[in-house]
């Protein structure tokens, strides 16, 4: 039996990182939308590690914040510990990683969306989208409700046919002892979509009181707290919980040894393509033999609770063999599972099936975002999941998608990859996967993305004004050092002196100094009389700016030659099978992934520079037959 | 059109003269610091113009050729854009130093085509022309897609792939710091890195160099030309040089010592060195001079044996032969206008190197067959000369040194103490510039290195 539920512009399916970011974005831009999850216990849910940010992840929430989504003001709500790495690497890899109170982080990710107006959260499965003409139509959930929708969203992650490996025991489940999802993966084939099989794990969750950690480093968090968002605050004297570091050794390296004709990965029994970033501690033992130890962090998941997440630990080996190799851990003798490590394979798509606005090729309005495409981690879920909400609201307001570039942000390189280059293991962001990466820094996300998101209207009119004061105060105190000339004086040489710095015997200019290693703005206070008054925001932005002007400058000039063949468009009713010239590869490969400009057709693997020549030449063609 | 782009633009070989073009909005700019004209001259832009005067080397001011060069003020050109054509007196390596000439002042290399791609793109020329520039583009990729997997399967790509596993070792180190940086990896100190880099620039400028003043193109192919007494090498040596310089007489060793010639063969330069027959002898003057031979042979790059192929090999022969083994060679039977006995089938010969050509120096045949033999060993190919890996492919040798400069860039950013996301930017170069050449994916090749290299993860 079947009943209509009623009419919705926008159906979610997964209350995941990437269903709740695509939720909360349709809604805010004025669609009503339905947001489904087979469980509402596991909305936010991180049922692998319980940390947000990190290399290249931390600029990905940034940039999620500055386009208008959620995820970073949720962690700065309920972060137990904040630190900013890569400090001495340089600017454009500062990178800011929080420990999450996994907990707190669901509740509150779910408390804002049931606030949400125009949002609708239910519980259920969802079983089949129907599609008409090519275009999607309406959604049925498995206790029979049909509600005819506009466009949907699929952001099913780890659900779809989910399998649990924990050595010989295996059954169908999601993450987390969550139901999977069993029927949509085989609507979605029906519908024509290609089914790839997926694998990744996490490790066991322990007892804190069974632990020594005494035997463990810890690490604690920074001593000061820089928030995620743009807008945030943080409170300084917000308690903070640490993490600890022990290692493995030769006894556990045997114990795995002895075991391995246990585990279902070694024996053939999973089929999935499991990501080498995130190997399972057999893999590294058997890969990395010569080594002798691995690390492993013990991490909190929570204020209100004793279990722990136990990183580096990730298994499918059996039970009894996970707790013996444990136990052999410095600090780890007497420890108690709560919950065993296991592995999971679940079905996900082929994302060069997508356009870059995250829409299927094919069927109109139907998007993917997050795990489902192939992608791992929850930074990567939610930004394609913000993307693809912007984008399903923005078609329906017949309005052109927001597709960011490589040289825009991580979240452009994160979507043209998966969906140019298509993935053959779960893809995880890198800060080496972005050409411009010098460009891409966390302290100019708001000057990379600030813009776009209050045109879509999802940063606020205070937020935006206060954003534009910003820039124009960074923009007014380069201009200010360019301009102000310091003359020779006993006190400036003597501040050069003290800083190894080589005097000076004429005038010179604050951007010169400023651009000394050795020096910084805070060193110059003495002899920059008439500074003005300024955020630390806008002075560590400045001082990025002027120091590594060069290397800005030449990535610059380097994005200037990327842009003009983006701009090359490629109309979409090219047919290519008709360009006489084309290699037959390059023929099938553009046809597959119909890039939308040249420069996009350059990167896919299979179309060489001479297909690339080809193809600009026969536009060309065709544009002066048209205007003929 | 973004860039100026300049090629040589007359084929390869030795012609009476050779052009050099130039498009781009620059090529006037460029011009400019390379050419001296004779009459003190504004290069105004107006219609057509063509000066007389010197191609120099603006670093040093050295004169390159005496040329005309020919000024197209846009859109009055075939590529629409400003473009000048340099008339140079020919030869491969003038026209070749000023194509260089102008890459070093600002140019890139054109692209296959690129000139007629862009005549095409800037509406310059029609539609039934554009479906044979696809033609062109194709067929001139194919070619030099064929050569340089000549190429590449040999010393340049092995010596590339070196350098480049010895800067993704570097890189995967830089990379996983960065992004895992919560793991014990251990750091990569500034001086790592230079030592590294000091290693692999000294690798880049020999490379570079073995084409800017390699053998091939400053002193030519070193070619020996080995035979015992009145197998002909003199004859040869004259044939080729259509001129009577050595002296050929009748009798075994008229020759005493050893004539070099720098003649050039289809574009290709040759030193020919003409020795003093082998022989054992009890002269002392030409003992001197079969001793020198035999010295020479060893230096050379190629040695031509002659033998008299009217009559059997006897000992002289053999010795010969034993000389040219594992030796880039080409063995001559000469005198076939008298007889021919068929020492092609000879065992011995055929061991000996697998050119093996059958002419009379006397009147001239089998002489083309032989020009085109050394076209063949030496145009575009990269020779294993004596000490390694020569480049003659100036595309590749526009990438190494495109790689030197990012070495120098790298460099500069560690001295300065830059942080290491700054110096991963030029190290990332030099593997993109060298890429160029191999054909790979730079980003690709990081990351398999990081998971190859290092255990990371959950």
């Amino acid at each position: 039996m079947s009943y209509n539920g009623g009419k919705f512009d926008v159906a979610v399916i997964g209350a995941g990182h990437a269903g709740c970011e695509a939720a909360l974005a349709a809604a805010r831009m004025g669609m009503k939308t339905l947001l489904f999850s087979i469980s509402l216990e596991a909305l936010a849910n991180m049922p692998c590690n319980p940390h947000i940010g990190g290399s290249s992840k931390g600029h990905l929430v940034k940039e999620i914040d500055c386009l208008g989504g959620e995820m970073g003001k949720n962690i700065d709500k309920t972060f137990i510990q904040l630190r900013m790495l890569n400090t001495s690497k340089g600017p454009a890899v500062y990178s800011l990683r929080a420990q999450a109170d996994r907990k707190m982080y669901q509740m509150e990710m779910k408390h804002t969306i049931e606030k949400q107006e125009n949002l609708y959260l239910k519980q259920a499965e969802i079983v089949d989208i129907k599609v008409e003409d090519g275009k999607v139509k309406a959604i049925e959930t498995n206790v029979g409700a049909i509600y005819d929708v506009d466009s949907i969203i699929v952001a099913t992650g780890t659900y779809l046919k989910g399998k649990i490996h924990i050595g010989e025991v295996s059954f169908e489940s999601g993450p987390d002892g969550v139901f999977p999802s069993v029927k949509l993966s085989d609507c979605l084939k029906n519908l024509g979509i290609e089914i790839f099989r997926f694998k990744t794990g996490t490790p066991a969750r322990i007892n804190r009181r069974t632990v020594d950690f005494s035997k463990m480093e810890i690490q604690e968090g920074d001593d000061k707290l820089l928030p995620f968002s743009f807008e945030d605050k943080i409170d300084q004297n917000t308690e903070q919980l640490p993490c600890y570091l022990t290692y493995t050794n030769s006894k556990t390296h045997e114990i795995i040894r002895k075991n391995l004709h246990r585990s279902p990965l070694y024996s053939g029994r999973i089929e999935g393509t499991g990501p080498r970033y995130c190997p399972s501690i057999e893999d590294k033992v058997v890969r990395f033999a010569d080594k002798e130890r691995h690390q492993i962090f013990i991490e909190p998941m929570g204020r209100n609770t004793d279990e722990m997440y136990v990183q580096g630990m990730s298994s499918s080996l059996p039970e009894d063999v996970q707790i013996e190799m444990y136990r052999s851990i410095a600090g780890l003798e007497h420890v108690e599972f709560t919950r065993p490590a296991y592995a999971i394979e679940y079905d996900c798509i082929n994302p060069e099936e997508l356009k870059l606005s995250l829409e299927h090729k094919t069927i109109e309005n139907l998007f993917f975002a997050g795990q489902i495409n192939g992608t791992s981690g929850y930074e990567e879920a939610a930004s394609q999941g913000l993307i693809a909400g912007i984008n399903a609201a923005l078609k329906l307001k017949g309005k052109d998608p927001v597709i960011l570039d490589r040289s825009q942000a991580y979240i452009g390189v994160l979507i043209d990859d998966i969906v140019t280059k298509g993935t053959n293991e779960p893809y995880r962001m890198m800060t080496s996967r972005a050409e411009y990466r010098l460009l891409l820094r966390q302290d100019n996300t708001d000057l990379r993305l600030t813009d776009i998101g209050h045109e879509i209207g999802l940063i606020s009119d205070e937020r935006y004004k206060n954003f534009c004061q910003k820039r124009e105060d960074i923009a007014k105190e380069i201009e200010r050092l360019k301009t102000t000339t310091i003359k020779p004086s006993d006190k400036l040489n003597e501040i050069l002196k003290n800083n190894d710095s080589s005097t000076v015997s004429g005038g010179i200019k604050l951007v010169d100094l400023l651009k000394r290693t050795e020096l910084n703005y805070e060193k110059l206070k003495e002899i920059d009389v008439n500074r003005p008054e300024l955020s630390d925001e806008v002075i560590e932005e400045v001082q990025i700016q002027v120091k590594y002007e060069g290397y800005i400058k030449l990535q610059e000039a380097q994005v200037e030659k990327f842009k003009k063949l983006e701009n090359k468009k490629i109309p979409q009713d090219i047919v290519y099978s008709a360009i006489k010239g084309l290699r037959l590869e390059a023929r099938q490969k553009l046809d597959k992934i119909k890039p939308l400009s040249i420069g996009q057709a350059s990167r896919i693997s299979g179309v060489s520079p001479a297909d690339v020549n080809v193809l600009l030449i026969y536009i060309e063609q065709n544009r002066s037959k048209s205007e003929e | 059109m973004e860039n100026t782009i300049a090629a040589i633009s007359t084929a390869t070989g030795n012609g009476g003269i050779g052009i050099i073009r130039l498009s781009g909005k620059n090529s006037f700019e460029i011009i400019k610091k390379i050419f001296v004209p004779f009459k003190a001259t504004t290069f105004e832009k107006k219609g057509y113009i063509i000066k007389y005067g010197y191609i120099i080397d603006p670093t040093n001011n050295q004169k390159i050729d005496e040329v005309l060069v020919s000024f197209f003020v846009a859109p009055k050109s075939y590529t629409t854009e400003d473009m000048c054509e340099i008339n140079s007196h020919g030869g491969t390596i003038v026209l070749r130093k000023i194509l260089e000439l102008c890459l070093k002042n600002g140019a890139e290399l054109a692209e296959p085509g690129e000139f007629t791609k862009r005549a095409f793109l800037n509406g310059r020329i029609d539609l039934a022309q554009a479906e044979s520039v696809i033609d062109l583009i194709n067929s001139k990729s194919e070619n030099e897609a064929k050569a340089s997997i000549n190429q590449l399967e040999g010393y340049l790509s092995n010596k590339i792939k070196n350098i480049k596993n010895k800067l993704l070792d570097i890189m995967a180190d830089i990379e996983a710091n960065i992004d895992y940086p919560e793991y014990d990896i251990e750091d990569v100190t500034n001086n790592k890195m230079q030592v590294c880099l000091n290693e692999i620039k000294d690798e880049l400028i020999k490379l570079s160099k073995s084409f800017e003043n390699g053998k091939i193109l400053k002193e030519g192919v070193k070619t020996i030309i080995l035979g015992k007494p009145n197998a002909g090498k003199s004859s040869l040596l004259n044939t080729i040089l259509k001129e009577e310089r050595a002296i050929v007489s009748e009798y075994a060793g008229t020759t005493r010592d050893t004539i070099e010639e720098f003649v050039n063969i289809k574009g290709i330069p040759l030193k020919l060195i003409d020795t003093a027959g082998i022989r054992k002898t009890e002269d002392k003057i030409e003992e001197i001079g079969v001793n020198r031979a035999l010295k020479l042979a060893e230096g050379a790059d190629l040695i031509i044996a002659i033998f008299d192929a009217s009559k059997d090999l006897d000992e002289e022969d053999y010795e010969i032969l034993e000389i040219i083994k594992n030796k880039n060679s080409i063995i001559l039977l000469n005198k076939i206008d008298i007889d021919d006995i068929h020492l092609e089938n000879n065992e011995k010969i055929c061991s000996s190197s697998n050119n093996i050509l059958k002419i009379s120096a006397k009147n001239g045949e089998g002489i083309d067959e032989l020009y085109d033999l050394i076209e063949k060993m030496y145009s575009n190919n990269e020779i294993d000369m004596n000490d390694g890996v020569v480049i003659t492919n100036i595309r590749h040798k526009n990438q190494i040194d495109k790689a030197i400069n990012s070495v120098e860039e790298a460099m500069n950013s560690i001295e300065n103490n830059f942080p290491i996301d700054i110096i991963s930017i030029p190290i990332k170069q030099i593997l993109i510039d060298l890429s160029v050449i191999t054909g790979e994916d730079v980003s690709e090749d990081i990351i398999n290195e990081i998971f190859s290299k290092f255990c990371l993860g959950k």
